[in-house]
C-alpha cells in the first residue's frame, strides 16, 4: 500500500487524518439499516398512499431528481455550468414521441435512440464551447438552447408549435410504456431511472474517470499539464450527463403522453434543474436529490392550494429561497444534513467529543 | 423598392441597437467590475417599465416625465442588491454566484405575475406617438425618441467613466480591487455605485420602451438574453464593445429577419455569437 511508504519527517496527524477520512468510507452498520428503511419505504409508498396526488409528487421528484443528477455530471463534478440543458430532455422526449406517433416503434428502443441522439447533440454542441470559459461557456449553452427551441418550433416534420400527442394505446402496456389504469407502474420506472442515474454517478464519483472531472473543475490547466485530455473528458461528461437528460425526456413524454416545444425546451427548465442541483448541493451525490425531494412537494402544493399555476407564488418561494441559500447556506441542504448526521464513526466520535 | 426595405431595415436596427447598447452596458459595467453577470438584469428592465406604466397609469405621469424618477429609483435598487445580496456572495464560487441572481430574477418576475397579473399593459397615450415618413421610410417618433434617450445615456455614462474622478476611480477598482484599494478607493462603495448606474441605464432604457412596447413579466427575458449575446460578443467588461455589439445585434435582427426569415432572427444573432466567441473567445473588445 501506498500508505505504508511514509517519507520520513510527514506530520503524523496528516496521516493520521488522512487515515481517519478516507475518501469513500465504508458504509456503518447504521447507514446500512437506513438505507434499508429507506429502500422499504419508497417500494411500499405507492402501495400504502395509493391516491394520484401523493404518488405524482414522488414521481415528479424522481424525474427531476433524475435530471438534477444529470446536470449535475456536467456542473458539479466537471466544473462545466450549462444554462441549455433542456435541450437534452426535449430530444429524449422527441425522439421516443416522434417513433412511436409515426412509426409505432416502442418508446423503449425510441429512448435508446434519444440517448444516442442527445450524446450526439453534446459532443457536436461541445466542440466551438468547450474551449470557452467560465460565462462565456454558459452563456453559449443558453443560447444554443434557446436556438433548438425556436427551430423545434417552426419545425413541421415533428409538429412545429403544437408538438406531438402520443396515440392512446391500452394493450401491451410495458411494451408501450403507457398506463392508464394506476400510477404505480410510472412510479417504479421513474425510481428505477433514478437508480440508474444515481448509480452513474456514484460509479463515476469513485472511477478514473470522476478524478479526472474534478481535476478539470479544479485546476484546468494542471490537469491538462498531468496529460489529461481535457476537451475529451469534457465531452465525456457531458454525453453522459445529455443520454441521463434524454431518458427523463422520454419518461416525461410517456407521463404526460403530449411533447410541445414550450414545455420540453425551455430555458425555465434548465434553470429549474440547475436550482434543484444547487440547493441540495452540486458536486454531492446526495445533493441535487435533496433539492428536487425539497422544492417539487413545495410548487405540487401551492399548485394544488392556490389553484392553477398557484398564481406564481410558488415560484416567489423559489427564487426567495435559492437566494437564502446562497446567501447562508452556500455548499447547499446537504451541508445541514451532514451536520445531522455524520457520515462515519470517526467524525461521529469527534462529534461526541465536541459535545 | 427593394432598396427603401433594406434601409427602412437599417434605420430600424440603428434605433433599437442604440437600446440594446444601453441595456447591455449596465450588464458590462457590472461584469467589468467584479466579473458577476447580473442574470436579473432582465426583470430589472420590466420593473423599470412597470413603473413607467403605472406612474402613467396611477398619476398620469407621461413616461418621458417619469424617466428622471425611475432612473433614480433603479440606481437605489442597484445598490440595494448590491448591499443586500452582492457583497455577500463576492468570493462564493461562479454558481453560487449565478444562482444567487437568477434566483433574484426569478422571484422578481413571480411577484409581478403574481401582483400585477401576467396580462400584457400598455401606455395608451403617450406624449410623443405616431411616425415620420422621410421618402417613403417610415419610423415610429417613439422608437427615435427611445433611440436617441439611449444614445445621450450611453454618451453620459462614456464621459462619467473615462472623464470624471469617480469614473476613473471605477476603472481602477475593474483593473486591480486591491491596487484601487491601497490608493484610498473606496472599493465596496465603487462596486455598490456600479450596480446602481448598470441598474439606472437598464432603467432608463426599460422606461423609453414602454412607450412604445406593452410591458409585462415576462418582458425582460428577450432583452436580457439579447444584452448577455452583446456582452460576451463586445467583450465582457468593455463599454465601448457593448455599444458597438448593441448596434450589430440591432442590424443582425433587422437585417436577419427581412434576408432569411423573421422567426430565425434570433438564431442568426445566436450563431453569430457562437461564431465570434469560438474565434476570439474573449470576445470582440474583450481583455482576457
Amino acid at each position: 500500500m501506498a500508505m505504508s511508504q511514509t517519507p520520513a519527517g510527514a506530520p503524523d496527524s496528516a496521516l493520521e487524518a488522512a487515515r481517519a477520512e478516507p475518501l469513500h468510507p465504508p458504509m456503518t452498520g447504521r447507514q446500512k439499516i437506513l438505507g434499508v428503511v429507506a429502500a422499504v419505504a419508497l417500494v411500499a409508498y405507492p402501495f400504502v398512499f395509493n391516491a394520484p396526488f401523493p404518488q405524482h409528487v414522488m414521481i415528479m421528484i424522481f424525474l427531476y431528481g433524475t435530471m438534477a443528477q444529470s446536470w449535475n455530471i456536467m456542473a458539479g463534478y466537471c466544473g462545466q455550468i450549462s444554462l441549455g440543458h433542456a435541450m437534452f430532455f426535449g430530444i429524449g422526449a422527441y425522439s421516443s414521441a416522434f417513433l412511436f406517433a409515426t412509426y409505432q416503434i416502442s418508446p423503449w428502443l425510441g429512448m435508446l435512440v434519444g440517448m444516442i441522439l442527445a450524446m450526439a447533440a453534446a459532443a457536436v454542441v461541445g466542440l466551438p464551447t468547450f474551449r470557452l470559459r467560465g460565462h462565456y461557456f454558459a452563456i453559449a449553452t443558453l443560447v444554443i438552447g434557446e436556438s433548438v427551441q425556436i427551430v423545434v418550433q417552426r419545425w413541421d416534420f415533428i409538429g412545429a408549435a403544437s408538438g406531438i400527442w402520443l396515440p392512446i394505446v391500452r394493450e401491451n402496456q410495458w411494451a408501450n410504456f403507457q398506463f392508464h389504469d394506476s400510477k404505480i407502474p410510472y412510479y417504479f420506472i421513474a425510481l428505477g431511472f433514478l437508480a440508474v442515474a444515481c448509480l452513474a454517478v456514484r460509479h463515476m464519483e469513485r472511477s478514473r474517470l470522476g478524478f479526472y472531472f474534478r481535476a478539470i473543475r479544479e485546476e484546468p490547466e494542471a490537469a491538462r499539464s498531468l496529460g489529461i485530455n481535457i476537451t475529451l473528458y469534457k465531452s465525456l461528461a457531458f454525453m453522459l450527463s445529455a443520454a441521463l437528460m434524454a431518458m427523463a425526456g422520454t419518461f416525461y413524454a410517456q407521463y404526460v403522453l403530449v411533447v410541445d416545444p414550450e414545455v420540453v425546451f425551455p430555458l425555465t427548465l434548465s434553470i429549474l434543474v440547475l436550482l434543484m442541483a444547487v440547493m441540495g448541493g452540486v458536486g454531492t451525490l446526495w445533493g441535487p436529490l435533496l433539492g428536487a425531494a425539497v422544492l417539487i412537494p413545495l410548487s405540487e402544493t401551492t399548485r394544488i392550494l392556490l389553484g392553477g399555476t398557484g398564481g406564481a407564488v410558488d415560484l416567489m418561494i423559489y427564487g426567495a429561497l435559492i437566494v437564502m441559500i446562497c446567501l447562508f447556506k452556500p455548499e447547499g441542504l446537504i451541508g445541514l444534513v451532514r451536520h445531522w448526521l455524520p457520515s462515519h464513526a470517526v467524525k461521529k466520535e469527534a462529534g461526541h467529543g465536541d459535545a | 423598392m427593394t432598396q427603401e426595405i433594406i434601409i427602412q431595415a437599417i434605420i430600424s436596427g440603428l434605433l433599437m441597437g442604440f437600446v440594446y447598447a444601453l441595456i447591455a452596458v449596465g450588464l458590462s459595467l457590472i461584469f467589468g467590475l467584479m466579473e458577476i453577470v447580473n442574470f436579473a438584469h432582465g426583470e430589472f428592465l420590466m420593473l423599470s417599465m412597470y413603473t413607467a406604466f403605472w406612474l402613467w397609469s396611477l398619476f398620469g405621469l407621461d413616461p418621458l416625465f417619469a424617466l428622471p424618477l425611475t432612473a433614480v429609483m433603479m440606481f437605489v435598487l442597484g445598490i440595494a442588491t448590491h448591499y443586500g445580496l452582492i457583497r455577500h456572495i463576492l468570493h462564493a464560487s461562479m454558481l453560487v454566484q449565478i444562482c444567487a441572481t437568477f434566483g433574484l430574477a426569478i422571484f422578481l418576475r413571480a411577484s409581478a405575475q403574481f401582483l400585477w397579473t401576467p396580462d400584457p399593459r400598455t401606455i395608451l397615450d403617450p406624449l410623443v406617438e405616431g411616425r415620420l415618413d422621410i421618402m417613403g421610410i417610415f419610423l415610429g417618433l417613439p422608437q427615435i425618441v427611445a433611440s436617441l434617450g439611449c444614445l445621450a445615456a450611453f454618451a453620459l455614462l462614456y464621459l462619467f467613466i473615462a472623464r470624471s474622478d469617480t469614473g476613473l476611480a471605477l476603472q481602477a477598482t475593474a483593473q486591480d480591487r486591491q491596487a484601487a484599494s491601497l490608493m484610498g478607493i473606496p472599493t465596496d462603495r465603487m462596486y455598490a455605485l456600479g450596480w446602481g448606474i448598470g441598474s439606472a441605464c437598464v432603467g432608463i432604457a426599460g422606461v423609453l420602451l414602454a412607450t412604445f412596447r406593452p410591458t409585462d413579466p415576462e418582458v425582460g427575458a428577450l432583452y436580457a438574453l439579447l444584452a448577455y449575446v452583446a456582452v460576451a460578443l463586445g467583450g465582457f467588461g468593455s463599454i465601448l464593445g457593448s455599444l458597438f455589439a448593441g448596434l450589430l445585434i440591432g442590424q443582425m435582427e433587422a437585417l436577419g429577419g427581412w434576408l432569411i426569415d423573421p422567426s430565425y432572427k434570433y438564431v442568426v444573432i445566436f450563431s453569430l455569437y457562437l461564431a465570434v466567441v469560438s474565434l476570439r473567445p474573449q470576445g470582440l473588445f474583450g481583455r482576457f
